[in-house]
């Protein structure tokens, strides 16, 4: 329970994570803070640890050390199912729709009054309206719903991508972790990226961005972690962390400057 | 006669179905033939050694089955694949031992004195059965169990807990074996432990394949082809195994979801009137 006369707690704060793979240290003592509204990105060289991180996170693996604070409730070692219950929402790099369902439905199985007690959700056949209707919403967020009963494996890429961060919305999540949205995707497709994610960011209280595409971090973010080796090189706002020297020499650098 | 095959391709029916609804979360049972088992032992030794009647005997035995796969699959479930297949393996060899060795089941000589089963009692299993499949498929609980066999972890991570779902999945497809167990030996008057043999759960879940698993008419085609053919087709009695194992070869490579591979969606947006 939050102390009445505190401020606010942060949306997600995360204090010194770290993730050991055998010899690998993948996360290594990480600490950053997302307070609500912000969009947050989190960039660094291939390897760097950010996929690692929001594993963590969302709790795809569990922490060795260190803890994860969703809007003030320690949630590093509840169980997944858990997690996204409290309020965690995330896309994956590479994306895992429930391919052989109709778009329709990979929203649906994310309304949290029948994920949530599946038993019940026997009773509930029929039409289902109401859920359907709720699940409009998102759909029509992200410009789907001419799309609705189409299989989920046959979207072309910019959809599907799409269609995972509506059925992310549709559990009603307090953050939103959105792993490489652009990876793929041309220029035109980022540029309808960015305007998606402007209307997801209404929905939910906080939102984390992992992206390689620099455009889309100075147009999305609010704040920005720079990571290498799974330990956090440098942050700030977007400006401040791109002229950081170290960023510079291991990330931009790489990709041929800025 | 007639009677007969129409009996055994309800049994069959009944237990492809077990086998399917626990297949929707993506997991293959081969214990079926034990939870037919078990329903089977239950209701009859409460019919002829206590006088309860048949319709108690028969939900009674069936939650029976249903407990028992929860008390296995509670652990059990948490191992994936191949693992899984080999615990449910297990656990058809070890009530079949079971039922060898203890007295009061009446060990290899088997338990007589059952009767009641009509086959009409048959019918309306499969058609109270078939509803509620029917009812699963447009409900909610349908794709939340599909997206559990599709990508469990992903499934998890929109707040679904999977071993509960797991289990539910676990448990009614025991209480339909436990049915289709209980009216079976309660037909046949007079059952033995080798009855339950590993080759039933094994013949259960090709039907299912055969048929199809993606919807619950497979089940039931399968079940029904691979019950009734080698009946009709007397050439094919002696070669009812091999017959089997060649027609799941060419199904496997020809059509490997099925004869009837369609899913139908839980839920339709084309009829939804918008806001």
């Amino acid at each position: 329970m939050p102390v009445a006369d505190r401020e606010e707690p942060p949306v997600l704060r995360v204090e010194a994570l770290a993730k050991q793979f055998d010899g690998l240290r993948a996360v290594d003592g990480v600490s950053f803070d997302v307070a609500r509204g912000e969009i947050v990105g989190i960039i660094g060289p291939n390897g760097a640890g950010k996929t690692v991180l929001i594993n963590l996170i969302s709790g795809f693996y569990p922490a060795t050390s260190g803890s994860v604070h969703l809007a003030g409730e320690d949630v590093t070692s509840l169980p997944l199912h858990e997690i996204g219950r409290r309020g965690i929402a995330r896309t994956f790099q590479n994306i895992r729709l429930f391919r052989r369902m109709t778009v329709l439905e990979n929203v649906l199985i994310a309304d949290q009054r029948h994920a949530r007690r599946p038993a019940r959700a026997f009773f509930a056949f029929g039409r289902q309206r109401t859920e359907i209707a709720r699940a409009a919403r998102y759909l029509e967020l992200m410009g789907l719903a001419a799309r609705a009963d189409r299989l989920a494996g046959t979207l072309p890429y910019g959809e599907a991508r799409r269609l995972e961060i509506a059925r992310a919305l549709a559990t009603e999540p307090k953050l939103l972790m959105l792993d490489e949205p652009a990876a793929g995707m041309n220029e035109e497709e980022t540029a309808e990226l960015v305007q998606d994610v402007r209307r997801a960011r209404a929905a939910v209280d906080a939102i984390v961005l992992i992206e390689h595409d620099m455009s889309l971090i100075q147009a999305l973010s609010d704040r920005v972690v720079a990571m290498d080796y799974g330990r956090v090189m440098a942050a700030g706002t977007p400006a401040e962390v791109l002229a950081d020297p170290n960023v510079q020499r291991a990330y931009l650098g790489e990709e041929g400057g800025p | 006669m007639i009677q007969d095959y129409l009996f055994f391709t309800g049994i069959n029916i009944l237990l492809a179905w077990s086998v399917y609804v626990v297949l929707l979360t993506g997991n293959l049972s081969f214990a079926q033939g034990a939870f037919m088992a078990i329903g089977c032992y239950a209701a009859g030794i409460m019919t002829t050694r206590y006088g309860v009647p048949l319709a108690v005997a028969v939900p009674a035995a069936m939650l029976l089955s249903s407990a028992a796969a929860v008390l296995v699959g509670f652990p059990a479930l948490r191992v994936r694949g191949i693992y899984l297949i080999l615990v449910t393996v297990g656990v058809t060899f070890c009530v079949r031992i079971a039922l060898e060795n203890v007295a009061y089941t009446g060990g290899v000589e088997g338990l007589k004195g059952m009767s009641g089963t009509r086959l009409w009692h048959l019918g309306a299993a499969i058609a109270a059965v078939g509803l509620l499949l029917f009812l699963l498929s447009r409900s909610p609980l349908q794709r939340i169990l599909d997206a559990v066999r599709e990508d469990d972890r992903v499934a998890a991570s929109l707040g679904v807990n999977l071993t509960y779902v797991k289990l539910l999945a676990f448990g009614a497809g025991a209480a339909i074996a436990g049915l289709a167990g209980a009216l079976y030996g309660h037909y046949l008057i007079f059952v033995r432990p080798d009855n339950f043999d590993i080759l039933v759960s094994i013949f259960v879940v090709l039907y299912v394949i055969l048929g199809g698993v993606n919807n619950m008419w497979g089940p039931l085609l399968g079940a029904t082809v691979m019950t009734l053919l080698p009946e009709f087709i007397r050439a094919l009695q002696d070669w009812r195994p091999t017959m089997f194992g060649v027609a799941i070869v060419v199904m496997l490579l020809l059509r490997p979801e099925g004869l009837l591979k369609f899913r139908q969606p839980s839920a339709r947006w084309s009829g939804h009137a918008g806001r």
